[in-house]
Protein backbone atom coordinates (compact mmCIF):
# COMPACT_ATOMS: atom_id res chain seq x y z
CA UNK A 1 0.00 0.00 0.00
CA UNK A 2 1.68 3.41 -0.92
CA UNK A 3 1.02 4.53 2.70
CA UNK A 4 4.10 2.28 3.92
CA UNK A 5 6.28 4.13 1.38
CA UNK A 6 5.11 7.84 2.66
CA UNK A 7 5.57 6.47 6.11
CA UNK A 8 8.89 4.88 5.37
CA UNK A 9 9.22 8.96 3.73
CA UNK A 10 8.15 10.14 7.22
CA UNK A 11 10.08 7.95 9.27
CA UNK A 12 13.08 8.61 7.48
CA UNK A 13 12.47 12.88 7.73
CA UNK A 14 11.77 12.66 11.26
CA UNK A 15 14.72 10.46 12.02
CA UNK A 16 17.28 12.74 9.87
CA UNK A 17 15.80 15.63 11.52
CA UNK A 18 16.28 14.41 15.25
CA UNK A 19 19.78 12.93 14.12
CA UNK A 20 20.42 16.61 13.27
CA UNK A 21 19.48 18.49 16.39
CA UNK A 22 21.58 16.02 17.93
CA UNK A 23 24.31 16.36 16.05
CA UNK A 24 23.97 20.29 16.00
CA UNK A 25 23.68 19.96 19.82
CA UNK A 26 26.79 17.96 19.99
CA UNK A 27 28.73 20.74 18.08
CA UNK A 28 27.90 23.04 20.26
CA UNK A 29 24.97 24.88 18.40
CA UNK A 30 21.45 24.98 18.49
CA UNK A 31 20.88 24.76 14.64
CA UNK A 32 19.97 22.06 12.74
CA UNK A 33 23.35 20.17 10.87
CA UNK A 34 22.81 18.25 8.09
CA UNK A 35 19.52 17.22 8.70
CA UNK A 36 17.76 16.71 5.35
CA UNK A 37 21.24 15.55 4.23
CA UNK A 38 21.13 12.53 6.51
CA UNK A 39 17.16 11.95 5.85
CA UNK A 40 17.87 11.18 2.00
CA UNK A 41 20.91 8.76 3.48
CA UNK A 42 19.00 7.06 5.92
CA UNK A 43 15.88 6.47 2.83
CA UNK A 44 18.45 5.39 0.44
CA UNK A 45 19.96 2.88 2.57
CA UNK A 46 16.41 1.99 3.80
CA UNK A 47 15.35 1.53 0.28
CA UNK A 48 18.20 -0.59 -0.65
CA UNK A 49 17.97 -2.79 1.87
CA UNK A 50 14.15 -3.50 1.29
CA UNK A 51 14.50 -4.29 -2.01
CA UNK A 52 17.33 -6.57 -1.20
CA UNK A 53 15.13 -8.40 0.50
CA UNK A 54 12.27 -7.66 -1.52
CA UNK A 55 10.04 -6.21 0.78
CA UNK A 56 9.04 -3.12 -0.75
CA UNK A 57 6.92 -3.72 -3.82
CA UNK A 58 5.58 -0.93 -6.28
CA UNK A 59 2.51 0.03 -4.90
CA UNK A 60 4.38 0.88 -1.73
CA UNK A 61 7.21 3.03 -3.92
CA UNK A 62 4.41 4.99 -5.22
CA UNK A 63 3.94 6.37 -1.44
CA UNK A 64 7.30 7.76 -2.17
CA UNK A 65 7.50 8.46 -5.71
CA UNK A 66 4.80 11.21 -5.43
CA UNK A 67 6.21 13.15 -3.08
CA UNK A 68 9.34 12.84 -5.30
CA UNK A 69 7.69 13.92 -8.16
CA UNK A 70 5.27 16.86 -6.24
CA UNK A 71 8.96 18.15 -5.60
CA UNK A 72 9.24 20.89 -8.85
CA UNK A 73 5.66 22.14 -7.39
CA UNK A 74 6.78 22.60 -4.23
CA UNK A 75 9.57 24.58 -5.49
CA UNK A 76 7.40 26.88 -7.07
CA UNK A 77 4.94 27.63 -4.32
CA UNK A 78 8.44 28.19 -2.35
CA UNK A 79 9.75 31.20 -4.90
CA UNK A 80 6.03 32.70 -4.81
CA UNK A 81 6.85 33.04 -0.76
CA UNK A 82 10.63 35.10 -1.32
CA UNK A 83 10.88 38.12 0.20
CA UNK A 84 11.50 40.00 -3.02
CA UNK A 85 11.13 43.12 -1.08
CA UNK A 86 13.87 43.08 1.10
CA UNK A 87 16.29 41.23 -1.95
CA UNK A 88 15.51 44.36 -4.04
CA UNK A 89 15.56 47.17 -1.07
CA UNK A 90 19.20 45.25 0.10
CA UNK A 91 20.35 47.99 -2.80
CA UNK A 92 23.63 47.80 -4.37
CA UNK A 93 25.59 45.90 -1.81
CA UNK A 94 23.42 42.96 -1.45
CA UNK A 95 23.30 42.89 -5.38
CA UNK A 96 27.11 43.32 -5.94
CA UNK A 97 27.87 40.87 -3.18
CA UNK A 98 25.88 37.66 -4.15
CA UNK A 99 26.54 38.27 -8.32
CA UNK A 100 30.57 38.18 -7.10
CA UNK A 101 29.95 35.02 -4.91
CA UNK A 102 28.10 33.51 -7.57
CA UNK A 103 30.14 34.41 -10.63
CA UNK A 104 33.11 33.23 -8.18
CA UNK A 105 31.82 30.19 -7.43
CA UNK A 106 30.71 29.03 -10.54
CA UNK A 107 34.31 29.48 -11.94
CA UNK A 108 35.26 27.03 -8.97
CA UNK A 109 32.13 24.51 -10.60
CA UNK A 110 32.98 24.85 -14.71
CA UNK A 111 36.63 24.34 -13.27
CA UNK A 112 36.00 20.96 -11.02
CA UNK A 113 33.72 19.92 -13.22
CA UNK A 114 36.05 20.17 -16.51
CA UNK A 115 38.02 17.71 -14.61
CA UNK A 116 35.90 15.31 -14.11
CA UNK A 117 36.99 11.52 -14.89
CA UNK A 118 34.57 9.91 -17.44
CA UNK A 119 33.81 6.92 -15.35
CA UNK A 120 31.74 5.34 -18.36
CA UNK A 121 33.75 5.77 -21.37
CA UNK A 122 31.03 4.13 -23.62
CA UNK A 123 28.44 6.10 -22.67
CA UNK A 124 29.70 9.53 -22.01
CA UNK A 125 32.00 9.19 -25.03
CA UNK A 126 30.27 11.69 -27.17
CA UNK A 127 29.80 14.33 -24.56
CA UNK A 128 33.51 14.44 -23.54
CA UNK A 129 34.69 15.18 -26.90
CA UNK B 1 -20.90 35.15 -4.29
CA UNK B 2 -16.94 36.56 -4.25
CA UNK B 3 -17.26 35.86 -0.52
CA UNK B 4 -18.14 32.25 -0.68
CA UNK B 5 -15.25 31.28 -2.94
CA UNK B 6 -12.68 33.56 -0.50
CA UNK B 7 -13.79 31.29 2.20
CA UNK B 8 -13.67 28.46 0.06
CA UNK B 9 -10.31 29.34 -0.55
CA UNK B 10 -9.04 30.48 2.76
CA UNK B 11 -10.54 27.49 4.90
CA UNK B 12 -8.80 24.90 2.41
CA UNK B 13 -5.55 26.57 2.12
CA UNK B 14 -3.18 23.79 0.56
CA UNK B 15 -5.52 23.03 -1.67
CA UNK B 16 -6.00 26.14 -2.87
CA UNK B 17 -2.22 25.93 -3.05
CA UNK B 18 -2.14 22.86 -4.89
CA UNK B 19 -4.67 24.55 -7.54
CA UNK B 20 -2.69 27.67 -8.39
CA UNK B 21 0.71 25.81 -8.13
CA UNK B 22 -0.79 23.64 -10.82
CA UNK B 23 -2.17 26.64 -12.70
CA UNK B 24 0.93 28.20 -13.06
CA UNK B 25 2.84 25.31 -13.88
CA UNK B 26 0.27 24.37 -16.50
CA UNK B 27 0.57 28.39 -17.93
CA UNK B 28 4.52 28.22 -17.92
CA UNK B 29 4.38 24.64 -19.94
CA UNK B 30 2.18 26.52 -22.51
CA UNK B 31 4.64 29.50 -22.52
CA UNK B 32 7.45 27.48 -22.90
CA UNK B 33 6.39 25.24 -25.80
CA UNK B 34 5.03 28.68 -27.81
CA UNK B 35 7.39 31.20 -26.79
CA UNK B 36 10.60 29.46 -26.19
CA UNK B 37 10.30 26.36 -28.41
CA UNK B 38 10.98 24.18 -25.16
CA UNK B 39 14.59 25.72 -25.21
CA UNK B 40 13.86 27.36 -21.49
CA UNK B 41 12.30 24.38 -19.59
CA UNK B 42 9.03 24.79 -18.13
CA UNK B 43 10.08 24.82 -15.01
CA UNK B 44 12.29 27.82 -14.60
CA UNK B 45 9.21 29.77 -16.02
CA UNK B 46 7.25 29.22 -13.21
CA UNK B 47 9.89 29.58 -10.53
CA UNK B 48 10.06 32.83 -12.52
CA UNK B 49 6.66 33.50 -12.65
CA UNK B 50 6.66 32.48 -8.58
CA UNK B 51 9.41 34.98 -8.03
CA UNK B 52 7.24 37.48 -10.01
CA UNK B 53 3.95 36.53 -8.34
CA UNK B 54 6.59 37.27 -4.75
CA UNK B 55 6.90 40.35 -5.76
CA UNK B 56 3.35 41.57 -6.33
CA UNK B 57 2.49 39.89 -2.97
CA UNK B 58 4.87 41.85 -1.38
CA UNK B 59 3.75 45.13 -3.21
CA UNK B 60 0.45 44.59 -1.98
CA UNK B 61 1.04 43.60 1.90
CA UNK B 62 3.84 45.00 2.56
CA UNK B 63 4.90 41.48 4.06
CA UNK B 64 7.75 39.68 4.01
CA UNK B 65 6.49 36.14 2.51
CA UNK B 66 5.60 37.60 -0.81
CA UNK B 67 2.18 35.96 -2.14
CA UNK B 68 1.20 33.67 0.55
CA UNK B 69 1.20 36.99 2.98
CA UNK B 70 -2.28 37.50 1.07
CA UNK B 71 -4.51 35.37 2.88
CA UNK B 72 -6.34 33.87 -0.32
CA UNK B 73 -2.76 32.33 -1.33
CA UNK B 74 -1.87 31.47 2.30
CA UNK B 75 -2.13 27.92 1.70
CA UNK B 76 0.84 28.53 -1.11
CA UNK B 77 3.03 29.35 2.33
CA UNK B 78 2.18 26.15 3.61
CA UNK B 79 2.56 24.03 0.02
CA UNK B 80 5.81 26.18 -0.20
CA UNK B 81 7.35 25.71 3.67
CA UNK B 82 9.86 24.26 5.21
CA UNK B 83 8.06 20.74 6.52
CA UNK B 84 6.51 20.24 2.68
CA UNK B 85 9.65 21.52 1.02
CA UNK B 86 12.04 19.50 3.06
CA UNK B 87 9.75 16.35 2.76
CA UNK B 88 9.61 16.40 -1.21
CA UNK B 89 13.77 16.44 -1.41
CA UNK B 90 14.27 14.21 0.84
CA UNK B 91 11.95 11.81 -1.32
CA UNK B 92 14.10 12.92 -4.29
CA UNK B 93 16.74 10.52 -2.82
CA UNK B 94 14.71 7.69 -3.64
CA UNK B 95 16.15 8.10 -6.97
CA UNK B 96 19.64 8.01 -6.11
CA UNK B 97 22.02 5.75 -6.93
CA UNK B 98 23.65 5.00 -4.09
CA UNK B 99 26.79 3.96 -6.07
CA UNK B 100 26.72 7.00 -8.19
CA UNK B 101 27.07 9.05 -4.80
CA UNK B 102 29.63 7.06 -3.03
CA UNK B 103 31.91 8.21 -6.12
CA UNK B 104 31.52 11.67 -5.86
CA UNK B 105 31.60 11.87 -1.86
CA UNK B 106 35.02 13.10 -1.40
CA UNK B 107 34.43 15.68 -4.43
CA UNK B 108 31.26 16.50 -2.95
CA UNK B 109 33.02 17.42 0.86
CA UNK B 110 35.62 19.92 -1.02
CA UNK B 111 32.90 21.80 -2.70
CA UNK B 112 30.69 22.16 0.40
CA UNK B 113 34.46 23.55 2.08
CA UNK B 114 34.91 25.92 -0.81
CA UNK B 115 31.44 26.57 -0.86
CA UNK B 116 30.96 27.66 2.60
CA UNK B 117 34.47 29.65 2.27
CA UNK B 118 34.92 31.42 -1.40
CA UNK B 119 31.19 33.33 -0.71
CA UNK B 120 32.28 34.21 2.50
CA UNK B 121 35.67 36.10 1.62
CA UNK B 122 33.91 37.78 -1.06
CA UNK B 123 31.11 38.96 1.03
CA UNK B 124 33.62 40.19 3.13
CA UNK B 125 35.72 42.41 0.62
CA UNK B 126 32.63 43.60 -1.18
CA UNK B 127 31.09 44.64 2.88
CA UNK B 128 35.07 46.00 3.17
CA UNK B 129 34.63 48.02 0.11
CA UNK B 130 31.31 49.31 1.18
CA UNK B 131 32.44 51.01 4.15
CA UNK B 132 32.00 48.55 6.77
CA UNK B 133 34.79 47.92 9.75
CA UNK B 134 34.17 46.35 12.37
CA UNK B 135 34.83 42.35 12.35
CA UNK B 136 30.66 41.41 13.84
CA UNK B 137 29.37 43.41 10.94
CA UNK B 138 32.14 42.12 7.85
CA UNK B 139 31.13 38.66 9.52
CA UNK B 140 27.58 39.08 9.11
CA UNK B 141 27.73 40.31 5.93
CA UNK B 142 29.85 37.36 4.67
CA UNK B 143 28.00 35.01 6.27
CA UNK B 144 24.51 35.98 4.11
CA UNK B 145 26.31 35.72 1.08
CA UNK B 146 26.66 31.65 2.13
CA UNK B 147 23.00 31.51 2.48
CA UNK B 148 20.41 33.69 3.88
CA UNK B 149 20.23 31.65 6.80
CA UNK B 150 23.82 31.40 7.72
CA UNK B 151 23.91 35.26 7.69
CA UNK B 152 21.46 35.90 10.66
CA UNK B 153 22.28 32.65 12.50
CA UNK B 154 26.14 34.15 12.87
CA UNK B 155 24.88 37.67 13.29
CA UNK B 156 22.75 36.76 16.03
CA UNK B 157 25.59 34.75 17.63
CA UNK B 158 28.17 37.62 17.64
CA UNK B 159 25.65 40.38 17.97
CA UNK B 160 25.29 41.92 14.95
CA UNK B 161 22.61 45.08 14.65
CA UNK B 162 19.40 44.18 13.32
CA UNK B 163 19.80 46.61 10.11
CA UNK B 164 23.01 43.99 9.00
CA UNK B 165 21.50 41.02 9.74
CA UNK B 166 18.50 42.50 7.61
CA UNK B 167 21.68 43.00 4.82
CA UNK B 168 22.46 40.03 5.21
CA UNK B 169 19.56 38.27 4.55
CA UNK B 170 18.91 40.26 1.47
CA UNK B 171 22.25 39.34 0.21
CA UNK B 172 21.34 35.36 0.66
CA UNK B 173 18.05 36.18 -1.08
CA UNK B 174 19.67 37.62 -4.14
CA UNK B 175 21.79 34.64 -4.07
CA UNK B 176 19.22 32.10 -4.01
CA UNK B 177 17.41 34.04 -6.46
CA UNK B 178 20.52 34.40 -8.82
CA UNK B 179 21.45 30.69 -8.59
CA UNK B 180 17.78 29.65 -9.18
CA UNK B 181 17.69 32.08 -12.65
CA UNK B 182 20.95 31.66 -13.79
CA UNK B 183 21.26 27.71 -13.68
CA UNK B 184 19.70 26.63 -16.20
CA UNK B 185 21.30 29.18 -18.33
CA UNK B 186 24.52 28.56 -17.49
CA UNK B 187 24.20 25.08 -17.34
CA UNK B 188 26.32 24.22 -20.39
CA UNK B 189 29.62 26.37 -18.93
CA UNK B 190 28.83 24.61 -16.00
CA UNK B 191 29.11 21.22 -17.08
CA UNK B 192 25.62 19.79 -15.48
CA UNK B 193 25.22 16.94 -16.73
CA UNK B 194 26.01 13.91 -14.56
CA UNK B 195 25.49 13.20 -10.86
CA UNK B 196 29.16 14.26 -9.59
CA UNK B 197 28.52 17.66 -11.46
CA UNK B 198 25.79 17.83 -9.55
CA UNK B 199 27.20 17.33 -6.18
CA UNK B 200 29.81 19.82 -6.93
CA UNK B 201 27.39 22.30 -8.05
CA UNK B 202 25.50 21.40 -4.70
CA UNK B 203 28.13 22.06 -2.44
CA UNK B 204 29.79 25.45 -4.14
CA UNK B 205 26.30 27.18 -4.83
CA UNK B 206 25.22 26.31 -1.47
CA UNK B 207 21.36 27.90 -1.08
CA UNK B 208 19.08 24.49 -0.92
CA UNK B 209 16.53 26.51 -2.30
CA UNK B 210 18.51 27.93 -5.46
CA UNK B 211 20.65 24.62 -5.87
CA UNK B 212 17.05 22.53 -5.83
CA UNK B 213 15.12 24.93 -7.93
CA UNK B 214 17.95 25.32 -10.26
CA UNK B 215 18.58 21.79 -10.89
CA UNK B 216 15.08 21.34 -11.18
CA UNK B 217 14.92 24.00 -14.31
CA UNK B 218 17.60 22.34 -15.57
CA UNK B 219 17.20 18.46 -15.55
CA UNK B 220 14.86 16.78 -12.77
CA UNK B 221 17.27 14.11 -12.20
CA UNK B 222 19.71 15.63 -11.11
CA UNK B 223 17.95 17.55 -8.55
CA UNK B 224 18.80 14.71 -5.38
CA UNK B 225 22.28 14.75 -5.90
CA UNK B 226 22.80 18.41 -5.81
CA UNK B 227 20.09 18.77 -2.90
CA UNK B 228 21.84 16.16 -0.93
CA UNK B 229 24.96 18.08 -0.53
CA UNK B 230 23.55 21.52 -0.52
CA UNK B 231 21.77 20.41 2.22
CA UNK B 232 25.16 20.32 4.59
CA UNK B 233 26.25 23.75 3.44
CA UNK B 234 23.51 25.51 5.68
CA UNK B 235 24.51 23.54 8.32
CA UNK B 236 28.79 23.71 7.68
CA UNK B 237 27.62 27.30 7.35
CA UNK B 238 26.46 27.65 10.61
CA UNK B 239 28.79 25.91 12.38
CA UNK B 240 32.00 27.88 10.64
CA UNK B 241 30.40 31.66 10.82
CA UNK B 242 30.04 32.26 14.54
CA UNK B 243 33.92 30.42 14.92
CA UNK B 244 36.59 29.98 12.53
CA UNK B 245 35.21 32.30 10.37
CA UNK B 246 34.58 35.18 12.73
CA UNK B 247 38.08 34.39 14.54
CA UNK B 248 39.41 35.07 11.22
CA UNK B 249 38.07 38.24 10.37
CA UNK B 250 38.43 39.26 14.11
CA UNK B 251 42.28 38.81 13.17
CA UNK B 252 42.48 40.30 10.33
CA UNK B 253 41.15 43.83 11.49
Amino acid sequence: MPIYGTALLAACHLLGIILGDLLGRALGMTTNVGGVGIAMILLIVARYYLHRSGRLNAASEKGVIYWGAIYIPVVVAMAMQQNMLAAIKGGPMALIAALASVLVCGCFVAFINRGEPLPHPDSNDVESR
Amino acid sequence: MWEIIERAAESNGLVTGFAVVGLVILLSGFLSRKLTCGRIQGSAIAILIGLALAYVGGRYTGGSKGLADIAFFSGVGLMGGNMLRDFAIVATAFEVHPEEAKRAGWVGGIALVLGTVLPFIVGVMVAWSFGYRDAVSLTTLGAGAITYIVGPVTGTAIGAESEILALSIAIGVVKAILVMVATPVAARFLRLSTPRSAMVFGGLAGTVSGVSAGLAATDRRLVPYGALVATFHTGLGCLCGPSILYFAVKAIV
